[in-house]
């Protein structure tokens, strides 16, 4: 009896979100996997016309083996990690810069941060007339930039280009969410508290030392935080890959691309494989972190 | 105290207000209840025609159902973007949940077979007999409509897919006589290699689905009417050197195409014409309304021919509307597809569109000049259905053949690989 007083009414007050969480995520996720493993495939299956058979784990192996969905995923992993290099590297730099109290500093770290407020979408629509991919005399967008102001030799299809193109949709989105990594790092080292450095300066410490072997290091579990917040964003982006290319474009297919395009080719079990592939993908990334802090919270 | 008893009842009044605006729900566009005779109060028609010429055709047919059902109210679901593809987006969900529109724009054809599949559109051959269309529309059409003994759309135009704009300026700049006539893709080609060596860009296209409908008038050019038709039929073999020997042309003439292809729907494709920055391209007849917006006029400003090796066959698409399974409003359904289907809205949607009727009886004297000649190629041509609209293949295999087709024309592919492709998705 005791027992259920203590862990009651908390019980109670989560139980809304429980069931919730319950019914549309995990009960959701398994009526995927679910269609994932039949062989619905048509439209006259979709809708109940025509019956369809569990087979198991053969669209997996299927999809997995056809070169089309092989360059998704690695479609996936060069823009995962252009998207997250550029993003960490470019925020951690803003936030560096910002971090002693300055005049004006209110001002950039607004401008920083602005970008993020702006949709995909939107930015999708500019970003694509800019990566525009004719050169020369046809170049519009950057590549016109470029050769005004007479550095031709950078001018470069973007993201038309076969392998690499998709590194050129993840400078749009480095632009978006550098403010948020930088806003990340920024609150990092504000908490890191005054003594440290004072201390490490009455020992001697250069200021390049300081920001080294003090400051650097109480960074990292921000810096874990941020890098799993953007990684799962990447490896979930699909809005900015339509705005800029459109679906049909081979340079640009990711996953997610994939798995629109074969719900509207009414392939129903292909699609929800596609979903749970990218579902195990996000899952290997967040789970151990969230283990790891876990773990790191109750060993306190 | 008292001010915390003040709070308590302003947070709960807050809580109750947004509980009720929550409670209180909508009813929907739908309205009224369905009558026995089917509701004819109104009728939702969902199309993707929501901006350009497609929108003036769609409000030139809005005021004829006006004056053809004054009872009957006309809501527009028209959701816009990529030629239909939002809109079909949201139609299987629409349709997947049981809340169809009371009438929905499909190409006839083979896009329908999707839905015949899933039992979700109605058999309208009665409907066929009660308007007396079977007599109205081409017998050729009415066969193509038929499946299995039942027709389940009324087509409300007709389109030709396998026509070539060219800038006459651009044309003449190269050296090249923009009125010459061509018979077979080879000759064209020649001229095409005089326009490009020049520095213009000698042909404009646009991202995928473009480029299938310049790969389909390769094929159609290579195969001819009969050929091109036993490729969804299964008499002709994909991997045949027939194909092959269209595959290769295909790569020569992308091979003349802008680089920034991938990044432009038609309309930008055909700008590119249209402002002499490409001498042809190769786009469907509704491209018409864009010169016609433009101001240009043929031939001073444009011509246009059909694809060289097409002469003589009419590759032809239609805009036809369905009666939904569960339409809310069946008699609304009903009233809109009598006017779809009428000649007095088959001239005044067609005028405005750049289409022409599908209807043999419509009055079509004040049509432009581009029409009349579309509407007598219609009556005398090889009519052959068009891939890349829907009429010749289910959504899946285009979808199939598009990707394989992107895939080429980035070169993530080389020809063999492409051909092979082709032969997997027509397979299914």
């Amino acid at each position: 009896m005791k027992g259920i007083r203590r862990v009651g009414p908390p019980l109670l007050l989560l139980a809304p979100s429980i069931i919730l969480m319950a019914v549309f995520v995990y009960g959701l996720i398994a009526a995927n996997f679910a269609t994932s493993i039949t062989d619905n495939h048509t439209a006259a299956q979709a809708t109940g016309q025509k019956p369809s058979v569990v087979v198991w784990f053969d669209n997996y192996v299927e999809l997995l083996k056809t070169d089309d969905f092989q360059h998704s995923l690695w479609n996936l992993i060069l823009f995962t990690v252009v998207f997250l290099a550029g993003a960490m590297i470019m925020g951690f730099i803003w936030a560096w810069i910002l971090e002693r109290p300055s005049k004006g500093e209110g001002i950039f770290r607004s401008i920083y941060l602005f970008p993020m407020a702006v949709s995909f979408v939107a930015s999708g629509v500019v970003w694509r007339w800019l990566l525009n991919s004719n050169v020369d005399d046809k170049a519009s967008g950057l590549n016109r930039l470029f050769q005004i102001v007479g550095l031709d030799w950078l001018q470069n299809p973007w993201w038309n280009h076969i392998t690499f193109g998709i590194a050129a949709i993840a400078i749009p989105a480095i632009w978006q969410l550098s403010g948020y990594v930088m806003a990340l790092f920024l609150a990092g080292f504000r908490g890191i508290p005054d003594e440290l450095r004072e201390a490490a300066r009455m020992d001697g410490a250069t200021e390049w030392q300081l920001y080294r072997h003090v400051l650097f290091p109480q960074l990292a579990p921000i810096a874990l935080s941020a890098l799993v917040i953007i990684g799962h964003m990447s490896l979930k982006s699909f809005d900015l890959i339509m705005s800029i290319s459109t679906a049909a474009n081979y340079q640009t297919k990711v996953p997610a691309i994939d798995m629109f395009l074969l719900k509207n080719s009414w392939d129903y079990a292909n699609s929800a494989a596609v979903g749970t592939v990218l579902l195990v993908i996000v899952a290997v990334i967040i789970i151990p972190y969230l283990w790891w802090t876990n773990r790191k919270e109750d060993s306190r | 105290m008292k001010k915390n008893r003040i709070l308590t009842i302003g947070a709960g009044a807050a809580v109750l207000a947004l509980g009720l605006a929550g409670c209180g729900g909508d009813s929907g566009s739908g309205g009224g209840t369905g009558t026995e005779g089917g509701d004819a109060s109104e009728v939702e028609v969902f199309t993707w025609w929501a901006a350009g010429s497609e929108k003036a055709g769609l409000d030139a047919l809005v005021s004829v159902f006006g004056e053809q059902h004054p009872d009957t109210e006309f809501v527009n679901g028209a959701v816009a973007g990529g030629a239909g593809s939002a809109a079909k987006d949201l139609l299987q969900s629409r349709l997947q949940q049981g809340d169809p529109p009371d009438t929905f724009q499909a190409h006839a054809g083979a896009e329908i077979q999707d839905y015949i599949d899933a039992a979700q559109v109605e058999d309208v051959s009665d409907l066929y007999d009660e308007f007396g269309l079977n007599d109205a529309f081409p017998a050729d059409l009415v066969d193509r409509l038929t499946v299995d003994g039942a027709i389940y759309s009324v087509p409300a135009n007709i389109h030709r897919a396998n026509v070539v704009w060219g800038n006459t300026k651009v044309i003449e700049e190269a050296g090249v006589d923009p009125n010459a006539t061509y018979e077979t893709i080879d000759d064209w080609i020649a001229d095409l290699e005089k326009i490009d060596a020049s520095g213009a860009t000698a042909l404009s296209v646009g991202q995928a689905w473009t480029q299938v409908n310049l790969l389909e008038t390769v094929l159609l050019a290579e195969l001819g009417a009969e050929g091109y038709e036993g490729l969804w039929s299964g008499d002709t073999d994909w991997a045949s050197a027939d194909v092959t020997a269209a595959l290769e042309d295909f790569e020569t003439l992308i091979g003349f195409t802008n680089d920034d292809r991938d990044g432009l729907d038609w309309p930008d494709a055909t700008q590119l014409v249209i402002d002499g920055d490409a001498a042809y391209n190769v786009m469907g007849d509704w491209a018409e309304a864009a010169f016609a917006e433009a101001g240009a006029e043929a031939p001073a400003d444009y011509v246009y021919f059909p694809v060289p090796g097409t002469d003589g066959v009419f590759d032809f698409l239609a805009d036809s509307f369905t009666l939904p399974v569960g339409a809310p409003h069946p008699g609304g359904a009903k009233a809109w597809l009598e006017t779809v289907s009428s000649a007095e809205g088959q001239a005044a949607f067609n005028k405005a569109k750049g289409s022409i009727p599908a209807r043999t009886d419509a009055d079509t004297s004040d049509f432009g000049a581009y029409q009349q000649t579309a509407i007598e190629s219609f009556g005398q041509d090889t009519i052959v259905s068009s891939l890349a609209h829907g009429a010749a293949v289910p959504v899946a295999v285009l979808n199939d053949i598009t990707d394989a087709t992107s895939k080429f024309t980035s070169g993530a592919s080389d020809l063999a690989g492409f051909q092979d492709a082709l032969v997997a998705a027509n397979a299914k």
